[in-house]
């Protein structure tokens, strides 16, 4: 976090509660595009409500870089009474993370929402949208685990309804779908934060780690673990327990693909880490062999036989989808190593997956205007009629299958390093192998859009500028930060600090 | 910015540049021409003011980026790196030269394109042959194969993007599978990537673990197609000549070959190579892959087909130096040289021959010689030099190598480098001959082209039969410029 070390982005006495309204932004502005007189001004509230939140994500960087850790009790009540804002390293990543992507997904959706949403839902899909901003990032800064399971209901709520209301009708089903098993993950949540609450008697996750380390063996905790790690699992599309996201992800309006691929299951696996490592521990019997042997053995399966189902897609984006779970199973390989390089290579996987797949989802909403297609066929030499579109499009490409000078690339050096270290030579084979299929997925998309002859008359033509503005921002990172990884590799290894895993080497 | 750092920013910007001009430029043809051929004269005189301060002990270097910690996108000349630069750059030139003659009479489509991306190529070559640790070689490495592709799936048509996916599926996969996981791992055992004058590895990993990853690049860097990772080069035939010429002759298979020599002079060093297990089944491996790859080439009657097998067969020769290490360097640094110019003349031989008449089967071509004595000629002196006969380039490298063989006690590869030198008399030289000598029977193909062999391309066949010759007598300074690389590994 030394990025961050003389970053004051906003006086003190506003820095001294941004905590709370990194949350309280987005939801005032939710509210406040929900009343307000038209699309237009309910895009502008949109984009000015992510854009404050990133700006206190960023004074929470400035502050958790200097003092390590920002803790905030909501009207001055501490814990265990009142409600607490805990937030270090990990969950000031995540936050600049949903917001950054926030603000590039507001930005995009001005356009997108015409093509796709009825003419008077729109200023209510801004509404739910910054709800379910509000939700994840209140998710990032809490530190009660009761409080994580209201703010992760409150995205998931939003975005079941986001997902089912575009034109495309098959988002119905999936929503649908992902309703029934996002609600069953988040009631093996809560049934887990119930265990646990008997077993410790607090919902404040610092106190719950303290208490756990003295209770020893007991059944009530290993159940609650339990329940906690297939509802996370369920929400962050942890392989097998994916069905839901490939359609969720290819049949929702677009700005949905862009915001969710890049955050939805990213938070639940922030929610995963923090229990995993932060509640539990893994000098905790079950934690260790859950990791070792069940969480990196499902983690490689997913990196392949998902990066596999992805080179037979027909429809371009469930070739995303499937890619994300398996990059979700990279994350995933990378957090079971549970070492400090392990973590913070999945971590920096997961920042630059976010940046990716959004990126790649915004190519093709932007193109949702001229083209109604969904299936890949249809892309057939798009790369000439738009080509600024599909150029950024294969920059998130290229980063998404590893290529070199790109963003990608490290993070599977990163990946491949940790494993390395770890002396889980299979690890090495399986990032290897998936990396190849994911090669494959890959070319098969460029070949398809760039070196096929277009199949119909209907003429693809170039995205809008207030599109190409924010996917071009993300493919430039996406570049810059396999040029210069400096600060993403800084906030990762941060991030596994304050999950208590020091750098091999380093004194603890 | 020093001058040398001036130098190495400006090889890798000169041909991204050219790329970014070409495409603005394209409708104008002509001007488009002028600039790739303007482009490739310029680099070719950068890389030799580079190779000048190589020689002089001021090797250019430069540092990037640092995209992670204690890993940077650093490059730094040596002896081997400057040679490759020199040798790709020049024949650039030379190339483009004949893309004009033989692009323009062919009439093909997408030219823009093809010369963009082959000026990406180059930024791709000059990244390999300067790069200073493994982790840039391998990002240029890879430059390299994606900006390939194209060139490869030129035509478009379902043959082409075949082909095209072979080279990419084997290229990339081996890369990603094999070469990526061991410079990883050398990355961990060692601390860098960096390339260390008598072997990064020394101390530091054990023969067995030396063997290991030695296997992995060997196989990983597809592009030296040893056996069996070879089958991407004959399919890639189906490019356009000059393709095959620049790039299945010098720039892609000699970066293989390059990315070989340097990992074993400056990974591994040469104790560590003859120390661990896995070197000498290498060797045989090559030495088979010498011999079949020739038996093969035997068996091919178009010329392309025959002339891919018979550069596997060389590059094994190449790969055989790398694997034995030591002096055997500096002889592989000079095959690479001869061998990508005399292959350089066969390929823009059998390119214009094709352009001519559309004869592309060896069996076809008897008398056309006479008709087309200049190619015919160049041809001649292109088998006779990569065969290794005086007073041509290859019969020095030729001459090296087996003699270094021999030293070493490999007997076996020093056997098979001459058994496939009598066998590539067999195929190359009755090409040449037979087109020469007074046709039997049907009269050759007519020339379908109006005016015969288009212009612009004999001139640089010319070019490089006359760079053979040179060579023959440049072999002692080239191997003298080399020394430090043998010398450096002991």
């Amino acid at each position: 976090m030394n990025a961050f070390i003389d970053f004051y982005a906003a006086p003190p006495g506003l820095t001294a509660h941004a905590a709370p309204l990194l949350v309280i932004g987005p939801l005032i502005a939710a509210c406040a595009a929900a009343l307000s007189p038209s699309t237009r001004s309910a895009w502008m509230i949109s984009v000015g409500g992510t854009i404050f939140a990133f700006w206190m994500a960023l004074c929470l960087a400035g502050e958790v870089a200097r003092n390590g850790v920002v803790n905030y009790y909501m009207g001055g009540f501490a814990p265990p009474l009142g409600i607490a804002f805990r937030i270090d390293a990990l969950g000031v990543m995540f936050a600049l993370l949903i917001s950054g992507i926030g603000v590039m997904a507001a930005l995009f959706s001005g356009h997108t929402l015409e093509a796709e949403i009825m003419k008077g839902k729109r200023r209510l899909y801004q509404s739910g949208f910054l709800l379910c901003v509000a939700g994840l990032l209140g998710l990032s800064a809490t530190g009660d685990a009761f409080n994580a399971f209201v703010f992760l209901e409150v995205s998931s709520i939003g975005t079941y309804a986001l997902i089912g209301v575009g034109v495309d009708r098959r988002a119905l089903p999936a929503a649908f779908n992902y309703l029934v098993m996002g609600t069953i993950g988040a009631t093996f949540f809560v049934i887990g934060v119930g265990f646990l609450y008997a077993a410790t008697g607090t919902l404040n996750m610092a106190d719950m780690s303290g208490r756990l380390a003295t209770l020893g063996d007991s059944r009530v905790v290993e159940a609650g673990f339990a329940f906690i790690v297939i509802g996370l699992g369920l929400k962050a599309a942890m392989f097998p327990l994916h069905g839901w996201l490939p359609a969720a992800y290819a049949y929702a309006p677009s700005l949905m693909g862009v915001f969710l691929s890049a955050t939805a299951t990213k938070a639940a696996l922030y929610l995963m880490a923090r229990f995993l490592f932060t509640v539990f521990g893994p000098h905790l019997d079950f934690v260790g062999l859950f990791l070792t042997w069940v969480m990196a053995p499902v983690a490689g399966a997913a990196a392949i036989i998902c990066s596999a189902q992805a080179i037979f897609q027909t429809d371009i984006r469930r070739i995303l989808a499937f890619s994300s779970v398996a990059q979700v199973g990279y994350i995933m390989l990378g957090v079971s190593m549970a070492s400090a390089e392990g973590v913070s290579a999945g971590l920096f996987h997961l920042f630059n997956q976010a940046l990716i797949k959004s990126a790649l989802f915004m190519a093709l909403g932007g193109l949702a205007f001229n083209i109604k297609a969904t299936k890949l066929s249809d892309f057939s030499g798009v790369g000439r009629t738009a080509p600024w579109t599909m150029t950024a499009f294969a920059i998130g490409t290229f980063s998404l299958a590893g290529v070199p000078l790109t963003a990608g690339f490290l993070s599977k050096w990163r990946l491949i390093e940790a494993a390395f270290a770890a002396h889980w030579l299979w690890a090495v084979g399986v990032i290897a192998v998936s990396s190849l299929l994911g090669l494959i997925y890959a070319g098969r998309m460029l070949e398809t859009i760039f070196f096929r002859a277009p199949v119909s008359e209907e003429r693809a033509g170039e995205a809008r500028f207030g599109v190409l503005v924010p996917l071009w921002i993300l493919a430039a990172a996406s570049v810059w930060y396999g040029l210069d990884a400096s600060l993403p590799v800084d906030l990762s290894t941060a991030a596994a600090q304050a999950l208590g895993l020091a750098p091999a080497g380093a004194a603890p | 910015m020093s001058t040398g750092e001036t130098l190495i920013l400006a090889t890798l910007l000169l041909p991204l540049f050219t790329a970014g001009v070409i495409r603005a430029i394209g409708r104008a043809e002509d001007v488009r021409d002028t600039i790739t051929l303007l482009a490739g004269i310029a680099l070719a005189i950068l890389c030799a003011a580079m190779l000048v301060r190589t020689g002089e002990g001021d090797a250019p270097s430069l540092v990037l980026a640092h995209p992670l910690p204690g890993l940077d996108i650093a490059f730094k000349l040596e002896p081997l790196g400057a040679l490759f630069a020199l040798m790709s750059s020049t024949l650039w030139a030379v190339n483009s030269l004949y893309s004009f003659g033989y692009m323009r009479a062919k009439r093909e489509t997408n030219q823009t394109r093809f010369y963009m991306c082959f000026a990406l190529a180059m930024a791709g070559v000059m990244g390999v042959a300067m790069a200073g640790n493994l982790f840039t070689m391998f990002i240029f490495y890879e430059v390299l194969t994606f900006a390939t592709y194209p060139l490869v799936a030129h035509k478009g048509d379902a043959a082409a993007r075949r082909a095209g996916r072979i080279y990419l599926g084997i290229l990339a996969g081996a890369s990603v599978l094999l070469l990526l996981p061991a410079i990883i791992i050398i990355y961990v055992l060692a601390g860098s990537t960096d390339f260390v004058a008598g072997g990064l590895l020394v101390d530091k990993a054990g023969p067995a673990t030396a063997g290991l990853l030695l296997a992995l690049i060997v196989f990983g860097a597809a592009k030296a197609a040893l056996f069996p990772v070879h089958a991407w080069l004959p399919n890639a035939m189906v490019a356009p000549a000059p393709v095959s010429a620049m790039l299945h002759a010098v720039a892609v298979v000699k970066a293989g070959v390059f990315v070989l020599l340097k990992v074993s002079g400056y990974i591994f060093g040469a104790d560590l190579m003859h120390a661990n297990p896995v070197t000498q089944w290498l060797l045989w491996l090559a030495a088979a892959t010498i011999v079949i790859a020739s038996l093969v080439a035997m068996t091919k009657d178009e010329i392309k087909a025959r002339l891919a097998w018979s550069t596997i067969g060389q590059l094994a020769y190449i790969t055989s130096a790398a694997l034995i290490g030591g002096a055997a360097l500096t002889a592989g640094g000079l095959g690479m040289v001869t061998h990508a110019v005399g292959k350089i003349t066969l390929f823009f031989g059998a390119g214009v021959i094709f352009a001519a008449t559309g004869v592309s089967r060896v069996s076809e071509m008897r008398g056309l010689g006479r008709r087309m004595p200049l190619t015919f000629g160049a041809f001649l002196v292109g088998s006779l030099s990569v065969i290794g006969l005086p007073p041509f380039g290859g019969m020095w490298s030729k001459f090296l190598l087996i003699t270094n063989a021999f030293d070493a006690g490999q007997p076996w590869t020093a056997w098979a480098m001459i058994a496939s030198s009598i066998l590539s008399t067999m195929y190359l030289m009755p090409i040449a001959v037979y087109g020469l000598l007074p046709p039997t029977g049907t009269q050759p193909a007519a020339f379908t082209l109006p005016g015969g062999a288009p212009r612009l391309s004999l001139t640089p066949i010319a070019i490089t039969a006359t760079l053979c010759l040179v060579l023959f007598f440049l072999a002692g300074p080239i191997v003298a410029f080399l020394g430090p690389l043998a010398g450096g590994a002991r």
